[in-house]
């Protein structure tokens, strides 16, 4: 009988070694004679065990992690195989702590299949909402994504369904749904998990919002950093096109719809949505101001569906078990629940899966076990590059975007960077304008100019060059770009210049608690 | 002038991907793709068969991060410089590549043979430090393991 064993094709696994490690187990596993079945699944997103091994035991999936090539003699010496206990034994995978206490939804699949089987895909669920949406009216359909309360998980968090249901009403000769998979934000991996490790589920949220909307043409624009997600998307829309997902008669319908991968060119503001229609247009990544919104007048000036991966993603679940189900997770108007990256000086850093409604607390100790480094935690940043650095006096919050608006931070993306004691804040700051100087597009004052005299700036509140004056020039430049910029990317970055200022001034040189407010 | 090679790959990415919608960058992709950056003496035929100006070919090539204009040394090492790496020391590591290969993060190393650039998030923040070699990620990246990478691509070449 042979035996079936998982190492991920994750990049992240990857990146510390799973390809060699596969290749040991293949080459050690002939040599003792074993029949073995290799599966690159995808990652469970317990990164600090990658590469994560697992094997298919009569008790269930056994973890092992994480495995060096050195180690792959001697897991077998130890009978991995049959689930032999070792230094480097987990358990049974789903008993593992980090992920029993998760809240799975979107990613329940992820890591338990091989991300480019359809097969496997149908088995756990896969392709279950499309056939629901294609039985029932397209207003049905906008209506439970409506009544899910699903909103865009790319960090604005508008309501999905109010965009569908905007294009839905629209007459026009071309529709589009576009994916925006330009994840830019340092800290977030989710949408590239999804779509190196379940690129299936995304081309079926898709596939219902054209259902929904009358869109015919879709486009995927991936960020050139994510040449494996690339790759999988590319196959996997190939599989989907041949075995009838996809196509001019989708599943048998009737309707059409066409999905192209389109390969970013480094460029953050084009993770803006009208930059991104710029770039998918082949022009310059410019932000394009508002009104018309793009559901009005999106790509090539048609009325578009645009979403981030994880927004599409969550789609198939709530179309599969219905509103009520999804909208049963969460808190307010936070509902269902949103894949959280542990990222940065974190001990276990991973996927979290979570309802809203989690503290950063429970997130950084009961998940991610405290710094790496073993020193404390001094601060975290939520919701990547222009999310704010939230203090320890605000760890207690609930993870909802309106109780994170009212303390001036975000929720973004959900990606979490923690930072030990050894940071300067004051350098982070100054950074975040130094990213935005490299990055704006150029368009707005506001943005351009001011994210470099930004720099210029805090170099001189470090520098103890006029102080008083300074932090209030600071904040009446961020006062500025923050009312005064085009899109996000001026708007948000004095979020994490402010945060650091207000939270750290000792890092920026201020002793004298009066200068916070001169 | 172009080589007569790279003449002829510019003529065929043109004819393969010239009726896509929005055509441009799926064009310089094939390109840098095949010659490993886009010629300046390339963007007269790119304008010309697009029906665009030279001015929008060459402002569209050098808005973008991605696109070179000169070509790189044979091993591109890219090292992420954002907040999650800097959280796990890629700043001391970036220092450590620039005097290694005897770059300052712009051009090529001292011996030719690698182009250091920074990059802003590989998506592999969870296992920071990150960096890529050619087309192959690495993360967990101390300056031991990154010596021992330009080692093992030194010896690979």
């Amino acid at each position: 009988m042979s035996i079936r064993i998982y190492v991920p094709r994750d990049s992240a696994a990857l990146a510390v070694g799973a390809d060699e490690v596969a290749a040991a187990i293949v080459a050690e596993g002939a040599r003792a004679g074993h029949d073995i079945e290799l599966v690159r699944n995808g990652s469970r997103g317990l990164f600090w065990l990658e590469p994560m091994v697992e094997v298919l035991t009569d008790a269930g999936r056994v973890a092992y992690g994480p495995v060096e090539v050195e180690d792959v003699a001697g897991l077998f010496a130890a009978s991995f195989q049959t689930g032999g206990a070792h230094a480097l034994k987990q358990g049974l995978t789903d008993d593992i702590p980090y992920l029993r206490k998760q809240e799975r939804l979107t990613f329940a699949r992820m890591g338990l299949t091989d991300p480019l089987s359809l097969a496997d895909y149908q088995a756990h669920d896969g392709y279950a909402g499309l056939r629901r949406a294609l039985q029932l009216p397209a207003a049905a359909v906008v209506q439970e994504v409506l009544d899910a309360g699903l909103r865009g998980r790319g960090g604005a968090a508008f309501p999905a369904g109010i965009k569908w249901k905007t294009v839905a009403a629209l007459e026009a000769s071309q529709k589009y749904v576009v994916c925006n998979a330009d994840e830019g934000d340092s800290g977030t991996y989710s949408d590239r998990m999804t779509m190196e490790g379940d690129p299936f589920m995304l081309i079926e949220g898709m596939t219902i919002a054209a259902m929904a909307t009358g869109a015919t043409e879709g486009y995927v624009y991936i960020r050139s950093e994510y040449p494996h997600a690339i790759a999988t998307m590319t196959q996997a829309v190939i599989l989907a096109g041949a075995a009838g997902f996809l196509g001019n008669d989708v599943l048998g319908s009737g309707r059409a719809f066409n999905l192209h991968i389109r390969k970013a060119a480094g460029s953050y503001v084009c993770g803006e949505e009208t930059a991104m229609l710029e770039s998918l247009e082949g022009k310059r990544g410019i932000v394009r101001a508002k009104p018309p919104i793009p559901a009005i007048s999106g790509l090539f000036g048609k009325p578009s569906v645009i979403n981030n991966v994880i927004t599409f993603a969550s789609v198939p679940i709530i179309l599969t078990r219905g509103a009520d189900f999804y909208r049963n997770y969460g808190v307010g108007r936070s509902r269902g629940t949103l894949p959280i990256q542990l990222a940065g000086n974190l001990k276990y850093g991973g996927l979290v899966e979570k309802a809203f409604g989690i503290t950063l607390r429970e997130l950084l100790y009961d998940f991610g076990g405290g710094s790496a480094s073993g020193r404390p935690i001094k601060a975290v940043q939520v919701g990547g590059p222009l999310g704010a650095y939230v203090p320890e006096s605000q760890w207690d919050i609930p993870l909802d975007y309106e109780a994170y608006a009212a303390v001036g931070a975000v929720v973004g993306h959900g990606g979490i960077v923690a930072h030990d004691d050894t940071a300067d804040m004051a350098q982070l700051a100054r950074y975040a304008m130094e990213f935005c100087a490299i990055e704006s597009c150029g368009k707005c004052t506001p943005c351009r100019i001011g994210s470099t005299r930004g720099v210029e700036v805090i170099d001189s509140i470090v520098n103890g060059e006029n102080r008083p004056q300074q932090v209030q020039l600071l904040r009446s430049l961020c006062d500025t770009m923050v009312n005064g910029s085009l899109c996000a990317m001026g708007g948000m970055t004095p979020f994490p210049v402010l945060s650091a200022l207000d939270h750290y001034p000792q890092d920026f040189g201020i002793t004298v608690p009066q200068l916070l407010t001169a | 002038m172009l080589s007569e090679s790279v003449q002829t790959t510019l003529s065929q990415v043109l004819s393969s991907h010239k009726q896509l919608p929005g055509a441009l960058l799926p064009i310089l992709h094939g390109i840098q793709d095949a010659v490993g950056y886009i010629p300046s003496e390339g963007v007269d035929q790119i304008a010309r068969e697009l029906n665009l100006s030279r001015a929008e070919v060459h402002g569209v090539v050098t808005y973008y991060h991605h696109f070179r204009t000169e070509p790189a040394a044979r091993h591109v090492v890219q090292i992420c410089r954002a907040e999650s790496c800097q959280s796990m020391g890629a700043e001391a590591l970036w220092a450590h590549a620039c005097l290694r290969l005897g770059s300052d993060g712009h051009g090529p190393s001292k011996d030719g043979a690698f182009t250091l650039e920074p990059v802003y998030c590989l998506g592999l923040c969870a296992t920071s430090p990150a960096m890529t070699v050619d087309d192959k990620v690495h993360a967990r990246v101390g300056t031991a393991k990154f010596d021992r990478l330009i080692a093992q691509t030194r010896a690979a070449s």
